[in-house]
Formats: C-alpha cells, structure tokens, sequence
C-alpha cells in the first residue's frame, strides 16, 4: 500500500478511501500498543505537539494527549481561558507564537467551522482537527469507523442511521462522509429543524420519522442533543423530541434488528437522545467507542509526523 | 545488473538447519525456556522455520512471535512519509525467558536495537540472543551476534536481499547492485 | 486651462459616438472650438469613455482613517477612471447630521480628485428609530438617504423616511436584508454552507425586504433604490412592482455578476461580503438582467477593511470587499471580451445610468458638456495584485486576476486628476 502522504487532517473530505484505511490498519497496531505492559512507545520522541482548545472538551482533549504521551511526544496544552485569546489575540497569533517555539504538530477544536483548514495554509506545523463548529471531527468518524470494522469486519454494505441534530453536529457530517466513503449506506434523522434537505446532496437517505430510521438497520448512530437549541427555536421543547425521537426499549423492540448497535459520540444525555438502559445495555458500543479514540490518534499522530515534522520529505 | 547470488535454496534451507542446531547446542538445558522472535518481515518467518526444525530436533516446539520495530526506529524524522506497520506478535510472557531475535540480515545493527528496545518493553527477559541469516559486517553499534548463517563483508552500495517461500516464492541471498533500504 | 486630447478613439453611449478624433477642454468643459494649447494629450490607442459614477463606496472617514481615508479613496476612485463616488454614512460616528455632511463635502473638496457625494444615515445612529435632519442634510449636500450596512428594519420607520423625502427629489436607498434570516450567517445558505458547517444568509433574507420596501414605496407613491441586489427573487420582485408602477431602481456589484458561492474559499475571507457570493442560478439572472437592461446600475460597494481584520477565520472577519479599482477591467475581460455583453452597455452601466438615477450630469462629448472622462487602454493586460492598489485595503476577491483594460488618464473637470504611472 502506499505510504500515508497527508501533511494534515483536516476532515474526512480529504482523505481518500485508502488513506481511511491506512488509518484504521495503523490504528489496530496502535491498540496493541496500549495493551502491552509498558504501553508507551518512543515513536515521537522530540515532537512536540500542542493542543489548542477553544471549546471546553475534557473527552477529547484527554483523548489526544493520552495518545500523544502513549508516543512519547512533548504535549503543551492552550485552552481559551488560559490563553492570551481573551485578550483578544487572534487564531493566527496563538499559532505563530507556538510555532515560534518550535511545536511540530497542532491539535485544534474550535468553535469557528473552518479554522483548521485556515490554520493549515498559515502555519508550517501539522494540524488536526479536533473538531471545528459544525464542519467535521475527523477523529471521531475515525474511530467510529474502527468500531464498526471491529465489530462487522467490513463497513461496506453496512446499514447506518444516524439520529438527532444532524444540522449542528460535525460528527454526523465527517461520519457520513466516511461512511458513504467506505460504501455503507447512511439514513440520516431528526426534526426538519435539524436536518434541512441540503443533506440529501450527500447521497444519503433522509427521514423526520423515527422509524425509518430504526427498521432493519446494523447500526443507530444517536447524536447528542443540546438543551440550548430550544431557544433558537428549532425544538418546541424536549418532551417533544423525546417523544418522537428518543431511542429507547420500546421503539428497538418494536422496530429495530436483535443484532443492532447502539452508537453514540458521548456524553450521553441520559432520557434525552437515549434512554437509560439503551445506552447502558447489551447493545452499547459506547465504551468501545472511547478505547478506539486513542488507538485512532495515535495513529494520526504517528502517520501525519512524517509529513509535517522537521523531517524532510521524499 | 550485475547480480550476485550468495546463496541458492539449498544453501538458505542448509544455514537456517545449522542455526537451529547451534541455538539447541547452547540452550539444551533450557530448551523449554526459550521463545523465539523474529522481526518483521522475513526475520518471523526464519523464526517460525528455526522452531520447526528445534521441534523436529528435540520435541518441543518453543512458542514462536513478531515484532515490528517500525515505532522503534531512531530515523523516524529522517525518512518522510510513515511506514505502515506490521503487528508485534509476542505469543508468551518473556519474563525470565530466553529469547532467541531473529532477523534475515544483519548490518548497521541498528535494527537489533530497536527490537532490543521494543523486546523490553514487553518483559524482562533471562537473556536475549541473536540469530541472523547473513551477517553483512558494516556495523554502526556494539552489537554482536550469537549465531550467525553466512557471514560475508559486503559494500555499502551494495543491497543484500533474502528472498523466502513464504513471502517470496522463492527462496535465496542475492546481493544487488539497486538502491538500499526500501522498507 | 485647456486640454487637447488628439487622436482618441471616442466612445460616447449618450450621444451615440463611437468615432476616432480630437476633444478639446477648456475650463472643465467640452468646447467645439480648438484653440492653441501645449496641453496635449496623445490619444492614440486610447478610447475615451464618460468617467464611471460608482453609487457605493465606503470610506473609512471619520473612525478608520487607516483603513480608508478621503485621501485615499479618492485615489483609488480616479485610479479605477471614476469621476464621481457616493460615500455611504456607516461612518463612525455615522453621516447623521449636516455637519457631517459639511464635514465630508469640505474634506473632498480639499482633497480635489474626485467629486464625493454623501448620503446621508437616514436614522439618526443609523438605528433605525429617528429620522435624521433630512432637509438640513439636503441643503448641504447630501445626495441620498440610506442606513446602508443595515436595513431600516421597522416598516413603520421606512414609510415615514419614504413619505418626509416627498417632493425633495431625493431617493431611499436600501440595503436590503432581514437580519433576523440572515442570523450569524456568513456565506450563502445552500448545500455548500451546510456542507462546510457555516452558518449561511438565504436569499429570501434578501428578497423578503425587498418585496415589503416595493409594497410600502407603492402605498405612498414613493421611489425607491435598491443596493446591492443579488437573487433571482429580488429581480422578479422587482419586475413585478415595476409592472405595478412603482418607481425601482437597484444596482448590482460586479462581484456578484462575476463570482458565485463555488468562488468562495473559505480560508480567505476576500470572498466575505453582504450579500454573499449567491447561487450560480442567482448569479444567472443577474446577468440575463444586466443583458435585458433590466438593471440600474453597477456599483462596487467598495468596502476597505485592513488586512488585521481581514486576516481572521471566515466567519469571525467583517464583510466587504474592496472594488473601485478593479470594476471596469474585470467586468471588460468577462464580459465585453467574452461577447455577454456591448462596451457600449458596460459604460451605460458603469457611467449614464447611474447619472440618472441620481439626476447628475456625466461626461459627454458634446459642446458645453462636463469634461469628466476616463481613457482606458483596452488592450493593456495587467494582474491583479496587492501592490497595484492605491485603497489602503487589499481585501479584492480577484487577486491574481488577469484582466485586460487599463486606465491610462482620468479627468475630472477638465482637470488631469490620474495618470498611469504616476
């Protein structure tokens, strides 16, 4: 197979679908990594990466810099309410002051959809989106992707339904990408508010009916709900959604497979977008799902510091 | 091009069953405690022939693994794009073992010492030996093996390639005037 | 003072010229009568045009001198062969009082290149609740009434501002947009917004002011003009209140006749303005408009904005996009060269009807007629580059361009106020 050639992971979008694969395949080495009695390897010695996060995210940010330490890389945390950003410093202020330190590759999450793939044109350091707005998160598709490999063995041909607020969520979008990618078949749902029909461009399915989305389908990928959008109007209110939209017990045992899984990208809010004893049961492949976020970073780390670090290229 | 063949089939199957014999020699009171580990991708197929042949020797099969030194190498930020990885395969606890690490060619050594430090990571082991197919000389670091096939200085700009049935289809040493280190 | 300007290709859509000769000037105006003059303009390889009349500029003056000041936009107007710019009042403080109306009509007229109409706020803070001192502002000079930048979002307000203007003569012009639609948008809603995750402004935030600004100048037999204008929907709105009889006028921007949303590279905020870079549909009947004569007028909405601001990720920069210098040649290169449509449209667009809307004389080749004129090397190509500009911003969205069409001179009253390569 080639060798990984990307200086950047900027979203799903930009990744071929071998690339996706390169990922994955490294990332099942990166597994076996974590499982050994010293679970550290001394891959990036010398590379230093530096994790800006504009928006609060413990999961995520934990998640990087465990995969970051797991290579031995240095890590050096920004976070807004540390940062000179409040100070009004800009995006590109923040970079260049790191970089001026000699930081190899840049970790970012933001709130402004974009700001990676602006980032990337300015700097020279590597960046990876940690998730920005409502655009991608690229490492969580990616590790979605690595679970339902693990689980089914192939994505292709895999029935997928992701559910909830499709408009604001990057991980419904940088997932359908990936997903359709791999050539598995996506039912994206929700209320109208959350789910305008610019979707069906992807090549996917929509529906604002539950079922739909639940009848004869390998995989219910639900997407958190935030509590804020009744205020923007786009939900009368929560029993409303939770009426007609939360997966629970009794609509899997009416219309889902035996076999289905339950995905979500955490945290869960429990009888909300999922009842309790659905994202807690058998089906559940929540917790997996957070193990295989580190195994994918490390992979990402490892595959795009051969690019972006003072190595030379080819 | 100029090609040079070190060894035939023959003489490849000849020096792996000489090996074996040495590594038996050696370990015969421990026998049950060794474990075999050759590094990727021809050193763990040589390692799974070693055992074989111990097996056919003496009756015991010692568990047999492999690693890939890729997250080990020290010319990391030199090379450019990432390899791929392979699986690193340890099939027991190496602690208070014997390891015999097997490889195909030995020549900077640098190698060696990746999976050195890798073997550690996983355990502590008694003591680590190294087995290689050809030693090649042009040593950069201290490090000597304890058994060795076919040793023969070769130059720098010279490739020594080990083809295997397993992975090749074939099976011998050529010694090749093409660029060195396509990993 | 007098000019002669010898063997000049002129080409005069108003009075139906299109003829190689001389012109001869004397004290700012067209005189048929030759007389002796050292002041000798070698025409040869030039066309002569009426200068153009850009309808919407934004300087920077007062509260952003560095970004753009009378100095400068005077400038980049006569660099871009203007004669004549509009200032818009989003000043800070805004053109909301006739001092500041004084205040600019006595700083361009210091700074003597390019003559510079104001309009004023038509709410006081451009908030939308008082009228401003309209008649006051008149009698010293304002040229129009807008709260460009924003909407005049309360209907109530609009049709007080539409009625008070009655009799004066002088025209509302709207910047056409409900904000509540356009919400934190910064892009054109559409597939591509909601693929890249960006808040987007739909066209019917555009459209739906429209229609409600056409029914309100239609109760009270009002005029009224458009800025800006850049959807489908605007356009049959707009024919439809016309059918209706209502008096409309509107412009379009050359960046929105040139550029659509698949223009937009969303790590460089030169392609930020509102009205966002539309649909290919939208930016269809914009052209087919312009074909029909269906349109007003081409203004460039020249908006500076420093290159700090500028510099940020796309939805937190400001909008707006720099244009007076690079209207003419960009619009000739696509679309004059290109066969969309006659030289002699583009200046009618770019210089005689925007006169009309406005009740200006332009320049004409006619005896006693203004000498405002632009004479442009149409076969000169230059790139679009940073360094051309003579705007203190270099936010353009067509950097790199190669465009053909260069202004050689331009005359304001008679008066040589550009001369390429000076």
């Amino acid at each position: 197979m080639e060798r990984f050639k990307q200086k950047h992971l900027l979203g799903i979008e930009e990744l071929s679908r071998d690339e996706i694969d390169s990922i994955l395949d490294t990332a099942i080495i990166m597994k076996s990594v974590l499982e050994r009695r010293i679970k550290k390897v001394p891959t990036l010695r010398g590379i230093t990466v530096a994790n800006l996060f504009f928006e609060p995210s413990t999961r995520t940010l934990n998640s990087f810099l465990i995969a970051e330490r797991r290579l031995s890389a240095d890590t050096i945390n920004v976070s807004k309410s540390f940062s000179s950003v409040l100070k009004g410093e800009t995006l590109l202020d923040t970079a260049r002051n790191l970089e001026a330190m000699r930081v190899d590759m840049v970790v970012i999450r933001h709130s402004v959809p974009c700001s990676p793939h602006y980032l990337a044109e300015r700097i020279s350091a590597s960046v990876i989106n940690a998730g920005d707005g409502a655009h991608e998160h690229p490492t969580q598709a990616l590790l979605d992707m690595l679970t339902l490999r693990e689980r089914f063995g192939n994505i292709e041909g895999l029935k997928v339904s992701i559910i909830g607020d499709i408009l604001h969520s990057r991980v419904a979008r940088s997932l359908t990408i990936g997903l359709l990618k791999k050539g598995a078949d996506v039912i994206l749902c929700g209320p109208p508010t959350f789910l305008p029909e610019w979707f069906e461009d992807y090549g996917v399915k929509i529906t604002y009916n539950l079922k739909d989305a639940i009848v004869d389908r390998d995989v219910i990928y639900v997407l958190r709900i935030q509590r804020e959008r009744q205020d923007a109007a786009f939900l009368p209110s929560l029993r409303e959604y939770i009426r007609y939209y939360s997966v629970n017990r009794d609509v899997l045992n009416r219309y889902a497979r035996k076999d289905v899984i339950i995905m979500h990208p955490g945290p869960v809010n429990r009888g909300v977008e999922l009842a309790p004893d659905v994202a807690d049961g058998p089906w559940s492949l929540i917790l997996h799902q957070v193990t295989n976020g580190i195994a994918v970073r490390m992979a990402i780390l490892y595959l795009l510091s051969g690019i972006g670090s003072s190595g030379g290229v080819e | 091009m100029g090609n040079k063949k070190l060894l035939d089939r023959d003489g490849v199957r000849e020096l792996i069953g000489s090996l074996a014999s040495d590594i038996i020699n050696r370990n015969r009171k421990n026998i049950k405690n060794i474990c075999i580990i050759g590094i990727r991708n021809r050193g763990d197929i040589l390692a799974e022939r070693l055992a074989k042949y111990i097996y056919k020797e003496t009756g015991i099969k010692p568990p047999v693994g492999a690693i890939d030194i890729t997250l080990y190498r020290d010319d990391l930020t030199t090379i450019g794009p990432r390899p791929l990885i392979g699986p690193s395969e340890i099939p027991c606890s190496i602690d208070n073992r014997i390891v015999i690490l097997v490889d195909d060619v030995l020549y900077t050594g640098r190698t060696v010492r990746a999976a050195l430090d890798e073997l550690v990571d996983f355990g502590r082991p008694l003591r680590i030996e190294l087995a290689v197919l050809v030693d090649r000389g042009g040593r950069e670091l201290p490090i000597c093996p304890d058994y060795v096939g076919i040793k023969e200085d070769i130059d720098k700009s010279l490739n020594v390639a080990v083809y295997l049935e397993e992975l090749d289809g074939e099976e011998g040493v050529i010694v090749k005037k093409e660029e060195y280190g396509k990993v | 003072m007098k000019i002669l300007i010898k063997n000049v290709r002129i080409f005069d859509p108003a009075s139906g010229i299109d003829e190689e000769g001389d012109v001869f000037i004397k004290n700012g105006i067209v005189s048929k009568k030759k007389e002796e003059t050292r002041n000798i303009i070698e025409g040869k390889g030039l066309y002569l045009f009426p200068a153009f009349i850009d309808i919407h500029t934004h300087i920077r003056e007062p509260g952003g001198e560095d970004i753009e000041n009378f100095e400068s936009a005077s400038k980049a107007a006569v660099a871009g062969g203007y004669s004549t710019i509009f200032m818009m009042p989003n000043t800070e403080p805004p053109i909301d009082n006739d001092g500041m109306v004084r205040f600019v009509v006595k700083r361009a007229r210091d700074v003597g290149l390019v003559k510079i109409y104001p309009v004023g706020a038509a709410t006081i803070g451009r908030r939308g609740e008082r009228l401003t001192d309209m008649r006051a502002m008149i009698e010293c000079g304002c040229i129009g009434f807008s709260d460009d930048g924003s909407p005049v979002k309360n209907p109530r307000i609009l049709r007080r501002i539409l009625e008070y203007l009655k009799g004066t003569g002088i025209k509302f012009i709207e910047h056409p947009e409900d904000t509540e639609l356009s919400s934190d948008g910064s892009m054109n809603e559409g597939s591509l917004s909601n693929k890249l995750g960006v808040p987007g402004i739909p066209w019917v935030s555009e459209a739906s002011v429209v229609i409600r600004d056409i029914l309100i100048a239609e109760y009270l037999s009002s005029p009224i003009h458009f800025a800006h204008i850049s959807t489908e929907a605007s356009l049959d709105l707009i024919q439809f209140g016309r059918k209706r009889g209502v008096k409309i006028t509107f412009e379009v921007t050359p960046h929105h006749l040139l550029l659509d949303e698949d223009n937009v590279k969303i790590t460089d905020s030169n392609f930020k303005m509102n009205p966002p870079l539309r649909s290919k549909r939208d930016r269809k009947a914009l052209i087919k408009a312009l074909k029909k004569g269906f349109v007003n007028a081409i203004a460039t909405d020249h908006a500076p904005h420093p290159l700090y601001k500028k510099e940020l990720e796309f939805s937190l920069a400001p909008f707006g996009v720099i244009g007076l210098e690079t209207a003419f040649s960009t619009l000739y290169t696509e679309f004059v060269r290109k066969g969309v449509i006659g030289l002699n449209e583009l200046i009618e667009y770019m210089s005689v009807k925007p006169a009309g809307i406005f009740d200006l004389k332009t320049g004409m080749v006619r005896d006693g007629a203004p000498a405002d004129f632009v004479l442009i090397d149409l076969k000169k190509k230059w790139k679009i580059t940073e360094d051309k500009f003579h705007s203190l911003s270099r936010n353009s969205p067509f950097l790199g361009w190669d465009v053909y069409g260069r202004v050689v001179y331009t005359i304001v009253d008679g008066k040589v106020v550009y001369k390429e390569g000076d």
